[in-house]
C-alpha cells in the first residue's frame, strides 16, 4: 500500500433494474477482482436499487483524446436531422 | 407454549450479541484502512444494529412492561447484558476484527437459517432477514481471512495472533442457556450444538484456503450469558450509552 505499489483502481458499473444497461457510477480501489466486486457492493449499492455489478480494471479502458473533440464531436452539431423529432406521432401511440 | 420470561431472555441475548458487535464495528468508522473497507465495516455494523433493534423491540413487546428498544439498549448496565464474550472484546487491529467477525458470522449464518424455520413467527421473520446479511459477512470476512493468511509476513503474523486470541471465546457460541433449552423443546430456539458441524466446515474450508492452522481447542471462556463479562464491556457501554443517559428521551 505504498506510493510505489498503489492499490489497483477499478471502474464500477451498476445495473439498477433488469432490462436497464449497467451504468458507470464511480471507481474503487481493490487488490483483485473479487474484492473489487465486494468494495463496489459496499460503496455503491448501499441505498438499494441494484441487481448487478460489473467491475473493470481502470487501466484497460481506452479513452478518446480530449484534444480530438472538435473532429470527433463538433460535426454532429449541425446535423439536427439525426434526431428522431420530425415525425408526427399518432395519438393512439400514447406517451413515447 | 414456553413462558414469556424465556422468550424475553432469549430475544434479549440475541439483541445484545448483535448490538455489542455492531458497536465494535462502528468504532472503525473513519479509521478503516481504505475508504472502501471503512464503508464495508460500517455496513457490517449497521446490519447488526438493525438486527439488534428488531430483537430488542420484540423483547420489549414480549416482556409487556412498556420497555422500548432504547430502554433496553441504553439503560441496562454491563451486568445486565447477556451477550457472548466474543463480541465485546475490543476491536483490536484489522486482522482481529476480521477474524472475530468471520468466526461469529460463520456461526450465526446457519443459526439464523435454523431460526428462520422456527415456530415463533416474529423470531422467524427477523432471522429470515438476518440470514442474508450473515451470508455476506461470511463471504466478506472469509475473503479477507484468505488474503491476510496468504498475504505478507506481517498480515500472516497478525491473523495468526488474532485467531489464537479469539479461539478461546468461540466455545460459548455453542452453549445452551436454560431459556434456550425451554424454547428448544417448544420448537423455537435452534440447538446450538447442532450448528457445530456446519461451523467447522466453513472454518476449515477458509483456513485451508488461507494456509492457516486451526488453533487447538483448549479451555473456553464463558460467562456472558449470565452477566459475567470481561472488563471491556463496561467501558464500551459507558461510551455507547452516555448520550442517551445525558439526554433521556432525546430524538433526532
Amino acid at each position: 500500500m505504498s506510493a510505489e505499489n498503489p492499490i489497483p483502481l477499478w471502474e464500477v458499473f451498476i445495473r439498477a433494474r433488469s432490462g436497464l444497461p449497467h451504468k458507470h457510477c464511480g471507481s474503487v480501489h481493490a487488490h483483485d477482482a473479487t474484492m473489487a466486486v465486494q468494495a463496489a457492493r459496499d460503496v455503491y449499492t448501499r441505498r438499494g436499487d441494484s441487481v448487478s455489478i460489473w467491475v473493470v480494471p481502470s487501466h484497460v479502458i481506452v479513452a478518446s483524446d480530449p484534444n480530438d473533440k472538435d473532429q470527433l464531436f463538433e460535426p454532429t452539431s449541425t446535423k439536427a436531422y439525426r434526431h428522431p423529432t420530425f415525425y408526427d406521432i399518432p395519438d393512439d401511440v400514447g406517451h413515447m | 407454549m414456553p413462558d414469556r420470561a424465556a422468550t424475553f431472555a432469549y430475544a434479549l441475548a440475541l439483541a445484545d450479541d448483535a448490538l455489542v458487535l455492531g458497536h465494535r464495528l462502528s468504532e472503525w468508522s473513519s479509521h478503516g484502512p481504505t475508504l472502501e473497507e471503512d464503508i464495508a465495516l460500517s455496513n457490517l455494523g449497521l446490519d447488526l444494529i438493525g438486527q439488534a433493534r428488531f430483537f430488542y423491540t420484540l423483547a420489549g413487546e414480549v416482556e409487556g412492561k412498556g420497555r422500548s428498544e432504547d430502554d433496553l439498549a441504553y439503560f441496562r448496565d454491563a451486568s445486565d447484558y447477556r451477550n457472548l464474550l466474543i463480541v465485546e472484546l475490543p476491536r483490536g487491529d484489522f486482522a482481529f476484527t476480521m477474524a472475530r467477525q468471520f468466526l461469529y458470522a460463520a456461526f450465526m449464518h446457519p443459526y439464523f437459517d435454523a431460526l428462520s424455520r422456527c415456530a415463533e413467527p416474529r423470531l422467524a421473520d427477523i432471522a429470515a432477514k438476518a440470514v442474508k446479511e450473515m451470508a455476506y459477512h461470511v463471504r466478506h470476512t472469509g475473503e479477507w481471512m484468505v488474503r491476510l493468511g496468504d498475504g505478507t509476513d506481517e498480515s500472516r503474523r497478525r491473523i495468526t495472533d488474532a485467531l489464537d486470541t479469539i479461539w478461546g471465546y468461540t466455545g460459548e457460541m455453542f452453549e445452551m442457556t436454560p431459556p434456550e433449552h425451554a424454547l428448544l423443546s417448544a420448537g423455537i430456539a435452534p440447538d446450538r450444538t447442532a450448528i457445530r458441524p456446519l461451523w467447522d466446515r466453513t472454518i476449515d474450508h477458509v483456513l485451508r484456503e488461507a494456509g492457516l492452522e486451526r488453533p487447538a481447542d483448549r479451555y473456553m471462556q464463558t460467562g456472558g450469558r449470565t452477566g459475567l463479562h470481561t472488563e471491556h464491556l463496561g467501558h464500551m457501554l459507558a461510551e455507547m450509552q452516555s448520550l442517551a443517559r445525558a439526554h433521556p428521551g432525546a430524538t433526532w
